[in-house]
């Protein structure tokens, strides 16, 4: 009795093959695939070291964003900030740079500005008890028109003494020809993934997650908890406004618009449930990944532009389809 | 010596009298059966031991110091666990990570240090096997029945060196063969010498596992005697009212 006992609780019920096959992360992987592999042989454009390296590079923006939103996701939350707090840490770091200031005064503005938006979020969602889509909604509206006050609604394309840096920082490629953007987002998808499965933070962020309520019995700090992923997102935000000043060498005050949108479509088809719970950093690279292979597909294939929108969100549909499939099949 | 002992406990809220006068003591290595109707202040008393809230009147004494809880954490640091009606379990961690939540190992230097999950596996398991549990600690708790959920938040229990443990309504939901499970639990937590608090409505459960029974109603202790001398009867009779009060 007692040696069946101790063999069935050191049992381990999944194998690592199962669980690949098991995750919706991994059928979206398959998918990006099967798409890359498709348009390679249906256009002579697509694998070109060029396409590529635009491909690659147009992934980043949305990708760092939605690693941060994995954080906020996971808690159960969302933020629909994001997008219009990239704009402003853009400005900021355009305006202050375009003032005389070096880079390093500048992104350090744009850095702490992001920090303070995020804390604002989530001491008001954390401690006030406000619920996380209102005040976000507030501050989309909030943070572009601040944007708009500091620019006075100009683009700005100086940016002072430390113009060339700043180029060189978005829009150069300091390693195998890699874009730096790119290298940037590999870097934080590998500190997010440490995160979130090796810390006892991470940790602390699915239980939230999972029961909020229970969270709170355990000891868990969820208050701290959640005002910190909320300042996670914000800087997720700020640091993609970063680069993409970087690259595009001009900021206008409508950098961003919509992004949350396709950032929240990228962690979910990736995987996130937005009941909160669960999500991967690799997920939301991936998800940010299927989004661009097909942007970027339809202009290769020659379909209109205006259908864009239909295979994303065809896209969403369908990986969401097969996680309520496989939850169909668990309940049988 | 009791483990824990409450002399002379009141509670109000405004001018709702919850607990009026209650004194009790708890023995270690003692399953006490916690009964009474809704609104009897059994929750109440229970929240006070669990530092949710504050005696308005009365001492309580643990080892024979006096104990002043300001806080849950401060009850679970002076090895007081409490398993909640709901459990406060986490459907989408594994049941180890639900046994260690909010306390989780780590290895590694300080605040850096990264999870243990090794360590944490294999603690959790043979918690699983003192507790005859038959309970996979890296199974999902979402996939578990609800004697297994039973067994990982007493499993949490058995963490740290728990003196007293109070347990809400722990076979309220869950099925006749998962009953026993849990009984069994309890009779395991009690030859540890742990002291158990029972809160229940069901009076076979007290009956089976409890070696006392305390009854409440509105506020005040009625009874307060060895299961041996008492019945089902009588404390149905002490719930209702039908029956005054046996000290």
């Amino acid at each position: 009795m007692a040696v069946t006992l101790d063999q069935t609780i050191a049992q381990k019920q999944h194998t690592l093959l199962t669980r690949v096959f098991a995750s919706q992360t991994f059928w979206v992987v398959i998918a990006v695939i099967l798409a890359c592999l498709f348009l390679s042989f249906a256009t002579d454009s697509f694998a070109t070291t060029k396409n590529i390296y635009n491909i690659t590079r147009n992934v980043t923006f949305v990708a760092i964003v939605a690693l941060g939103m994995t954080f906020v996701i996971i808690t159960g939350g969302i933020d629909l900030s994001v997008g219009s707090v990239l704009c402003l840490c853009s400005m900021v770091l355009a305006v202050t740079m375009h003032a005389g200031y070096g880079i390093e005064v500048g992104i350090a503005a744009s850095i702490a500005t992001a920090l303070i938006i995020g804390a604002f979020n989530g001491i008001l969602i954390a401690y006030l008890g406000f619920p996380p889509f209102v005040v976000t909604l507030g501050m989309l509206s909030i943070a572009r028109s601040l944007a708009m006050v500091a620019s006075n609604n100009t683009v700005v394309f100086q940016f002072g003494p430390d113009h060339a840096q700043l180029l060189a920082l978005g829009g150069g490629a300091w390693l195998f020809g890699i874009a730096n953007p790119v290298l940037y987002t590999i870097v934080l998808a590998l500190i997010t993934g440490f995160i979130l499965r090796w810390t006892k933070f991470g940790r602390h962020i699915f239980a939230i997650g999972g029961n909020e309520h229970a969270a709170t019995l355990t000891g868990v700090p969820v208050r701290q908890i959640k005002v910190a992923v909320y300042m996670i997102s914000a800087l997720a935000a700020g640091i993609a406004g970063i680069i993409e000043t970087g690259w595009l060498g001009a900021v206008t005050t409508n950098i961003g618009t919509g992004m949350e949108l396709q950032v929240i479509a990228a962690t979910v088809i990736g995987g996130a449930n937005l009941a909160g719970g669960f999500g991967t950093a690799f997920g939301a690279i991936v998800g940010a990944a299927l989004i661009e292979v097909i942007r970027n597909s339809l202009g290769l294939l020659g379909i209109n532009a205006f259908w864009q929108g239909v295979f994303i969100g065809g896209a969403i549909l369908l990986a969401v389809l097969f996680d309520r499939i496989r939850n169909f099949r668990r309940s049988d | 010596m009791a483990v824990l002992e409450l002399t002379n406990i009141s509670k109000h809220f405004g001018a709702i009298q919850a607990v009026n006068d209650v004194s009790l003591s708890i023995e270690a290595g003692q399953v006490v059966g916690l009964m009474g109707d809704n609104g009897a202040g059994k929750s109440t008393l229970v929240k006070m031991i669990a530092g949710n809230f504050r005696p308005s009147h009365g001492t309580m004494h643990m080892d024979g110091k006096e104990l002043i809880l300001h806080k849950p954490v401060e009850a679970r640091q002076h090895g007081i666990e409490i398993v909640h009606q709901d459990l406060a379990l986490c459907n989408n961690l594994t049941a180890a990570a639900n046994v260690y939540l909010g306390r989780e190992l780590r290895r590694g230097v300080g605040p850096f240090g990264i999870l243990d999950y090794a360590s944490m596996y294999k603690r959790a398991g043979q918690i699983f096997a003192e507790l005859k549990s038959e309970t996979r600690p890296r199974d999902l708790v979402k996939q578990m029945s609800g004697g297994q959920r039973q067994a990982v938040a007493i499993a949490r229990t058995m963490l740290s060196q728990a003196k007293i443990v109070l347990m809400d309504e722990p076979t309220a939901a869950i099925s006749v063969r998962q009953v026993a499970e849990v009984l069994n639990l309890i009779r395991h937590l009690r030859d540890q010498g742990i002291a158990v608090v029972l809160i229940s409505h069901r009076m076979p459960d007290v009956f089976t596992v409890a070696d006392r029974v305390i009854v409440m109603r509105r506020g005040r202790k009625v009874a307060d005697k060895t299961i041996a001398s008492s019945s089902p009867e009588e404390v149905t009779g002490l719930i209702t009212g039908a029956i005054e009060q046996v000290l």
